[in-house]
């Protein structure tokens, strides 16, 4: 009976490091798809204005490898990001970090909104008042005669 | 004349500018980030000799050029005979780095063209060339005796390149070590 | 012989084109009958002469004449003779003869629908017309002649690009050229206009025909253009927000702000200047195209072989055309008179807002298409603005403009009132908060739901727009008389439905697309399988075959879902030996309301091949969605109130209303 529980402790214990694992290290799954994501906001040097993760040159395929190596290792999104950037500029980043160089970039959008919305409530309260004219019973009257009378003049 | 009526004809000159400009730029080309920085550590085996194992290490000691190179790459074939002429008069010492390519392609190649290196890095998996940002061959670096890169040349090194681009480069690492010393 | 009969065509309507602008602007300033009539005739010969030229090239391509190098340099015998046609144009010689054809066919097409235009409007039209093509002649003659000889003659061409030899692309020239060549006659009105100094209602009436044709042959163009990405890269995209995608839709935003403009300015005799500046500045963004394309400033997987010196003279072009426009504009526009006054609560308003957050979203993709062209000039650096920019900059704006798109057509001109349609505005809001609640429940996304509650509420105002011009629920309207109700209807009214309905389809495509898409890569083995989004892809066989000039490496591929088959897939890999290019040719079952989308790459039976598969949920309405709007506006186009549908009253000669 002794010897069951003993071998039954044993067997247990033996999966506290595959379970350990699980919980620890990110799985397969997650590592693919962390790579898949990081990749698509990396620009391929070699390529027409394409992702590593889209295309088939040969350096695109190893800086995925790379990329899936530093995910491994423990990186984050951004400092897989930051790695590329290091050795190959600002360049290898899809979407523009935001600095000094590129603060005109991501803030133009936003200015062109504010100044065109300025200038439409300036254009609305720089035109002249309405002439709200008040027709007078005369007046009605001619304007129903002319809508009535089929042979109106053209 | 109100200047919304001048802005327009004004936002257009000034991209015109720019766009001609642009036509004198090559937007493909990168600058390197790797200026002044150590060559990064690396252990790779050696083209001929897979038993031999390369290291940075293998970089420090006199200015050494390193240049990237397949036999897949077209554009080498035109800066080959500089370096093969640099190497017979020993101006440099000239590693190469074969990247991504098939050991025994290359070895052919250099059997062809000749063989101007005296090492030659195998990297088949692009680990050392990510490390220095490159971004096609051919591409040389120009490091200094303490290993560190100081330029680097995108492109096949011509005859009037080597004049006029790296001679001027490499004299200027020299002087500069001769006066710290 | 018949290279040299192109290359004296073509020389010859260089130089009668040029004697279209000196004469028609002649004519005009003398108001000398028989100048403005030889330039009328001028255009047409202008037009027969480029027809001619460009029937020449593509017989010479057509029986593979290799002793023209254009011919040699892009095509091959063992090519299908349909994309020898194509090919035509598949190369940067041939796709400008092209652009000048069109363009010389529009100022042909100015001659014959514009009787009914003032004499003096028309010729000096005409005349700009004739000058531009006669810059884009000079261009094609100078640089890029298409009918330069090569000797020795080869044995055979260098073929064509694989990716080209595919109907999709093959159309997808023409139509786009339709699109940017025929926003020239807005710009030659625009400039003649200026030149006369006179612009009000009736020349907006005049012009709004030609921009809604050029804006809905641009449509199609883009369609195709990102119809053929989508099947052909292999991997689904459907806009990649690449340099020369981005060159092609500049046009499209601002044509569409154009044609809203003309539509105000026809009937309220307002927004003049917006029209004119849309006018020159949509022809000029096609120009900025152009040059883009062919002169190697941006990386594009699209861009042609890269010339500086053909960008140069395209660069002059443009200094003259545009910068001579703006110049003018900047000169002349002083007398235009502002339109009447409108209130904040107006259809007027609306259309100001419409156009600010058009031309806001222009600006937006041009800053992020040019911006590494300005850095790279200012300061040397590098950096690239990807999709993830053009992502979260366009799509608020475009979010914000279909707020306001799908209430200012319900407002009157002028002055009105927000209680008068409250019920109309309540009603959609419900539906619209409705669904994206649901949305939110059901596809667990924000953004998604935010997206399909925008695309319902323009989906609901645009049917009670309509609803309310069809008097649907007044007394007198029954089912009966709905089809005479329909039939009376303007065609600009069903346009206008029809192309604001498209945009809500398309949006829920976007939507639907950039939410619930899936995918998955992986490695199989014959009789492996892999799954996406509750579909099974099984990889059954590999087999190889012959084409025309092209070997094929073939998987079957079955789909099943639940067990049930639901479709089987034949995704290829093609080598063509002549251009030593692979293609990969996906395959997709298509449905409507999802495409499952399957390509091979390359392995063998040891290893397996890499097989990826697609689930791309709604992505067919964004094209339906887009031919919608096309259709919309060619539907607008045949409104019986056009003067060139019809003659109307005003003869040639009369004054039109003049602003000063």
């Amino acid at each position: 009976m002794r010897r069951l529980v003993f071998a039954f402790v044993a067997l247990l214990l033996c999966t506290a490091p595959i379970a350990a694992q699980d919980v620890t290290a990110p799985n397969e799954a997650e590592i693919d798809g962390r790579t898949e994501t990081i990749s698509k906001t990396l620009r391929c040097v070699v390529c027409q204005n394409q992702s590593i993760y889209d295309s088939n040159a040969p350096l695109a395929e190893d800086m995925r490898k790379l990329v899936k190596k530093r995910v491994e290792a423990g990186d984050s999104d951004d400092q897989v990001r930051e790695y590329l950037r290091d050795r190959y500029g600002d360049y290898v980043l899809m979407s523009p970090p935001l600095q000094t160089n590129t603060i005109l970039l991501w803030a133009g959008p936003a200015i062109l909104i504010l100044l065109g919305g300025f200038w439409f409530l300036l254009r609305l309260r720089g035109q002249p008042a309405a002439q709200k004219v008040d027709l007078t019973d005369e007046e009605r009257a001619r304007i129903a005669t002319a809508l009535n009378d089929k042979g109106g003049s053209t | 004349m109100t200047w919304s009526r001048l802005a327009p004809v004004g936002v257009f000159f000034v991209l015109i500018v720019f766009l001609a400009i642009g036509l004198t730029r090559d937007p493909s080309v990168i600058p390197t980030e790797m200026i002044d920085r150590e060559m990064p550590s690396f252990e790779l085996t050696e083209l001929r000799d897979e038993s031999v194992l390369l290291s940075n290490q293998d970089l420090v000691g006199q200015v050494t050029l390193v240049n990237v190179f397949g036999s897949w790459c077209v554009a080498c074939l035109q800066e080959h005979p500089t370096l093969m002429d640099l190497s017979r008069d020993g101006t440099v010492k000239i590693v190469g780095v074969n990247w991504r390519d098939d050991r025994q392609d290359a070895l052919d190649w250099l059997t062809k063209h000749g063989d101007p290196y005296d090492a030659i890095v195998f990297d088949a998996e692009s680990d050392l060339v990510i490390e220095i940002g490159v971004t096609g061959a051919p591409e040389t670096f120009v490091l200094d005796a303490s290993g560190r890169i100081r330029f680097k040349q995108i492109g096949p090194i011509t005859p009037d390149v080597w004049r006029k681009v790296i001679r001027p480069v490499i004299d200027a690492i020299e002087q500069e070590a001769t006066s710290a010393s | 012989m018949l290279a040299e009969i192109g290359q004296i065509a073509l020389i010859i309507a260089l130089l009668i084109s040029g004697l279209q602008g000196w004469m028609g602007l002649q004519g005009a300033h003398q108001n000398d009958r028989r100048a403005m009539i030889f330039a009328d005739r001028a255009a047409i010969a202008q037009a027969v002469l480029c027809i001619l030229a460009f029937a020449l090239l593509a017989h010479a391509f057509m029986v593979s004449d290799f002793s023209v190098k254009l011919v040699a340099s892009n095509s091959h015998t063992s090519k299908p003779l349909i994309y020898k046609f194509s090919g035509t144009w598949g190369n940067h010689e041939g796709s400008m003869l092209l652009w000048v054809m069109i363009m010389a066919l529009f100022g042909a097409a100015m001659v014959w629908f514009g009787k009914t235009l003032p004499s003096g409007l028309r010729a000096r039209a005409i005349a700009i017309q004739g000058l531009t093509t006669t810059g884009f002649l000079a261009f094609l003659i100078f640089t890029s002649n298409p009918f330069e000889r090569l000797s020795p003659i080869p044995e055979n061409g260098v073929g064509l690009n694989p990716l080209l030899q595919d109907p999709g692309l093959a159309i997808h020239p023409p139509f786009l050229y339709l699109g940017y060549v025929g926003f020239s006659v807005a710009f030659s009105f625009a400039v003649a206009a200026l030149i006369e100094g006179r612009v009000d209602a009736m020349w907006a009436r005049w012009i709004r025909p030609w921009v809604l044709l050029a804006w809905s042959f641009l449509t199609i163009g883009i369609v195709l253009g990102s119809v053929w990405a989508y099947y052909e890269l292999g991997w689904g995209g459907w806009w990649f927000w690449d340099p020369v995608e981005n060159v092609s839709f500049m046009p499209w935003i601002a044509g569409t702000a154009l044609l809203h403009s003309t539509l105000v300015a026809q009937a309220r005799g307002s927004f003049i200047r917006w029209t004119l500046l849309l006018a020159i500045t949509t022809f000029s963004l096609s120009l900025v195209g152009t040059f883009i394309v062919r002169s190697g400033v941006l990386t594009s997987v699209h861009a042609f072989a890269v010339d500086p010196d053909r960008g140069i003279f395209i660069l002059a072009l443009l200094i003259l055309a545009t910068g001579g426009a703006l110049t003018l504009y900047a000169l002349r526009s002083g007398k235009i008179e502002h339109g009447a006054s409108f209130d904040l609560e107006s259809r007027e308003a609306g259309l100001v807002l419409n156009n600010i957050l058009l031309i806001v979203a222009t600006a937006t993709v041009f800053l992020g298409t040019f911006y590494p062209l300005v850095i790279d000039a200012l300061t040397g650096d590098k950096i690239t603005v990807g999709p993830p920019y053009f992502e979260r900059t366009f799509a608020p704006i475009m979010s914000l403009l279909i707020v306001f798109m799908a209430v200012a057509p319900l407002m009157k001109w002028r002055e009105d009132n927000w209680q008068r349609i409250r019920k109309t505005l309540i009603v959609m809001g419900a539906i619209a908060v409705l669904l994206t609640i649901a949305v939110m429940v059901f596809g667990k996304t924000t953004f998604g739901a935010l997206g399909m509650g925008l695309a319902a509420w323009l989906l609901v105002g645009t049917f009670a727009n309509y609803g309310r011009k069809l008097r649907i629920g007044e007394r007198k309207s029954n089912i009966g008389n709905l089809l005479k109700r329909f039939s009376l209807l303007p065609g600009a009214t069903h346009g206008f439905a029809l192309a604001h309905l498209g945009l809500a389809v398309c949006t829920v495509g976007i939507v639907a697309m950039g939410v619930w898409s899936d995918e998955e890569v992986d490695r199989l083995k014959l009789g492996e399988s892999i799954s996406v989004a509750g579909y099974e892809f099984t990889l059954e066989s590999v087999d190889r075959a012959q084409g025309p000039n092209f070997i094929s490496e073939a998987g079957r591929v079955v789909i099943e879902q639940s067990g049930r088959q639901v479709a089987v897939l034949n995704p290829e890999q093609r080598m063509y030996p002549v251009e030593r290019n692979n293609t990969t040719e996906g395959a997709m079952d298509v449905g409507a309301l999802r495409i499952l989308y399957a390509a091979k790459g390359e392995g063998n039976a040891e290893e397996g091949w890499v097989v990826s598969v697609y689930y791309h949920p709604l992505v067919i309405w964004i094209w339906i969605g887009a031919l919608m709007m096309a259709v919309g506006g060619f539907a607008s186009v045949a409104d019986r109130r056009h003067a060139f549908a019809r003659k109307t009253s005003p003869s040639s000669s009369a004054q039109p209303v003049a602003a000063e």
